[in-house]
């Protein structure tokens, strides 16, 4: 019986999902090198004091605006603070918000996802509807609504950008459900008695892998750039904790002046979120099926 | 074809009312007393009162939001705390800034995506396609605020060609639109791409060719048509994304349109005022997503067929 069990819960495809994404990697030259960039400043951003000899938030009065330097490869802002000390914690809450909401409104996502796609009916109507509805916002006006109700900072944030993103992970989630409890290996668990729930986690959900790497790949940077909106329209994360957007967002007054202050943090945005996404696209075109050419 | 469109109609009327109750929900949980906000801390218990019975703040809430939507209906959104003006009048005066910029900004995304999608479908897997597309996933990448403030730097601070904030002429739209239209370019070109390279797989183009055709002939002549029908309709569901980076390129470039109101809403901490913006906004893409289906239903019946 438990054997029988495991047999039916076999996994479609999941030998050919980390085959193809390495097959990708391998092929895909943007996409590797893309990925080693993501890792790369994965890896400064943690290791941070190790390496920096700054504080981020140390104010010098004397180094106030100090132009590009050997001392400080990227200046200093209207405080002092060294400039390339500050991006690289910033990098920190970017990355944070690019990870713990994606990762948070996936969950969300998908469970909603499964319980529609499952057991259809009602549950799929009420469920859906409020996709619908989510999904008919802007989804940047919806999170700064979202922030204003909770009062910004960084949990705000959190929430707003779970509440934008889970409805799209929900409807994936449900047309791949929706196909995927037709096919005999769900019908043969169904018929030696095992539960919905250990169904849809156990045999539907380790299917449903492929289209939840390509989400999450293609959310953080969608995520990233939303915060980043955020910040710069005042309704972010709060200072000191500053991530790339709301530096953006503080120096743009010294613009003419200082442009390097305000330039900055927004290459270190673009960089790291084209690399996301450059690294998405490969990923989508390895394991979406209906993109492969 | 009758019934497709009205059953679309229906169904987008309970995601209006959705929207409509998760932002009265939203707005009206915040917690501090409208009115001194309005008026600051320092007034009187009683002009308070009067007050609150005047907004009439104290209904329960369910009067207070069937208010609010037979309101809306007839395009009352209230009054704001701030101004003390109407918010519809606020957003009629804004909406059309708002739109010239979403008009431009979808023009200026089709004249890059398109070309870079067709070049990068008739060049698949070379060097052209991925700069092309390499251009486009760049636009999508751009923070689009930044990417504003560094034009201004650029082209109207260090080169002076073009003025760096307003509304006034032409000339003061070319910045914000050139911005937000790259933004969305990467998924033009994007929906291009595919579309063109599975249109270019039918019978119908390897006859075209077989019967001698050129190359460009087959592309423009017989391709392109098929596969720019979902591009042209997928435009309405851009407008959400334009609506939403119109915040931003707005608020970077002085335009007083609703993204900007809506922002200045959140400053003042005006409920009425962001309501009113943002459910007005999620109307106008509801109702663009609507007519994007409809549009696309006529050209290609097949889906009204499906939809039942």
């Amino acid at each position: 019986m438990a054997d029988f069990e495991n047999a039916a819960a076999e996994v479609l495809y999941d030998e050919s999902v980390s085959k193809s994404l390495r097959d990708m990697l391998r092929k895909n030259k943007t996409s590797a090198v893309s990925l080693v960039i993501v890792v790369l400043i994965m890896i400064a951003a943690a290791a941070a004091p190790l390496y920096l000899k700054y504080n981020p938030n140390k104010h010098s009065l004397k180094e106030r605006f100090a132009a590009p330097s050997a001392a400080h490869w990227l200046g200093c802002d209207d405080l002092g603070r060294d400039q390339l000390t500050r991006l690289v914690y910033g990098a920190r809450i970017s990355i944070l918000i690019g990870i713990i909401p994606t990762s948070f409104s996936m969950i969300i996502g998908t469970f909603l996802g499964l319980l529609s796609g499952y057991f259809g009916g009602r549950t799929d109507f009420w469920i859906m509807r409020a996709a619908d509805i989510v999904l008919a916002f802007p989804s940047l006006l919806l999170a700064m609504v979202v922030s204003y109700t909770l009062g910004g900072g960084i949990m705000s944030i959190f929430a707003a950008l779970s509440t934008v993103s889970w409805a799209g992970t929900a409807r994936v989630i449900r047309a791949q459900t929706m196909s995927l409890k037709e096919h005999e290996f769900v019908e043969a668990a169904r018929s030696v008695g095992v539960g919905d729930l250990v169904i849809m986690f156990r045999h539907i959900l380790p299917n449903c892998l492929p289209n939840l790497i390509v989400l999450f790949t293609l959310n953080i940077p969608a995520a990233i750039l939303n915060e980043s909106a955020l910040s710069f329209l005042g309704v972010g994360a709060a200072p000191p904790s500053a991530s790339w957007g709301l530096m953006v967002y503080r120096y743009k007054t010294y613009l003419l002046s200082y442009p390097w202050l305000a330039i900055a943090p927004g290459v270190a945005i673009l960089v790291f979120v084209l690399a996301f996404n450059f690294l998405g696209d490969g990923v989508r075109d390895a394991l979406d099926p209906y993109m492969k050419d | 074809m009758l019934k497709f469109i009205l059953k679309r109609i229906l169904i987008s009327v309970p995601v209006l009312i959705g929207v409509a109750l998760v932002l009265f929900v939203l707005l009206n949980v915040v917690p501090g007393d409208p009115v001194t906000l309005m008026m600051g801390e320092h007034i009187k218990p009683n002009l308070i009162a009067m007050f609150r019975e005047r907004m009439h703040l104290d209904d329960p809430v369910l009067i207070r939001f069937g208010r609010y939507i037979l309101n809306a209906l007839r395009g009352d959104f209230g009054v704001s705390y701030k101004d003390q003006r109407e918010v519809s009048d606020l957003i009629a005066m804004a909406f059309p800034h708002t739109v010239k910029l979403t008009f431009y900004a979808v023009l200026v995304s089709w004249m890059i995506g398109i070309p870079s999608g067709i070049a990068a479908a008739v060049k698949q897997n070379t060097f052209i396609d991925r700069a092309f597309m390499g251009f486009s996933l760049m636009g999508v990448s751009l923070p689009v605020f930044w990417a504003g403030l560094l034009a201004q730097y650029v082209f109207a601070y260090k080169l002076a060609w073009l003025p760096t904030t307003g509304y006034y002429s032409f000339r003061y739209y070319i910045m914000p639109s050139v911005v937000l239209g790259w933004s969305s370019a990467g998924t033009v070109a994007r929906l291009t791409r595919s579309n063109l390279l599975e249109s270019l797989r039918n019978d119908f183009i390897r006859t075209a060719r077989a019967k001698g055709l050129s190359e460009s002939a087959v592309v423009v002549g017989h391709a392109l048509k098929n596969a720019l029908i979902p591009v042209v309709t997928v435009m309405a569901l851009q407008v959400a994304n334009l609506l939403g980076g119109a915040v931003m390129t707005e608020s970077v470039f002085g335009i007083p349109g609703l993204g900007r109101i809506a922002v200045k809403a959140i400053a003042d901490r005006d409920m009425p005022m962001l309501q009113g913006t943002v459910l007005f906004t999620t109307a106008i893409v509801i109702a663009g997503n609507l007519a994007a289906d409809i549009v696309y239903a006529f050209l290609d019946p097949r889906i009204s067929v499906e939809a039942g």
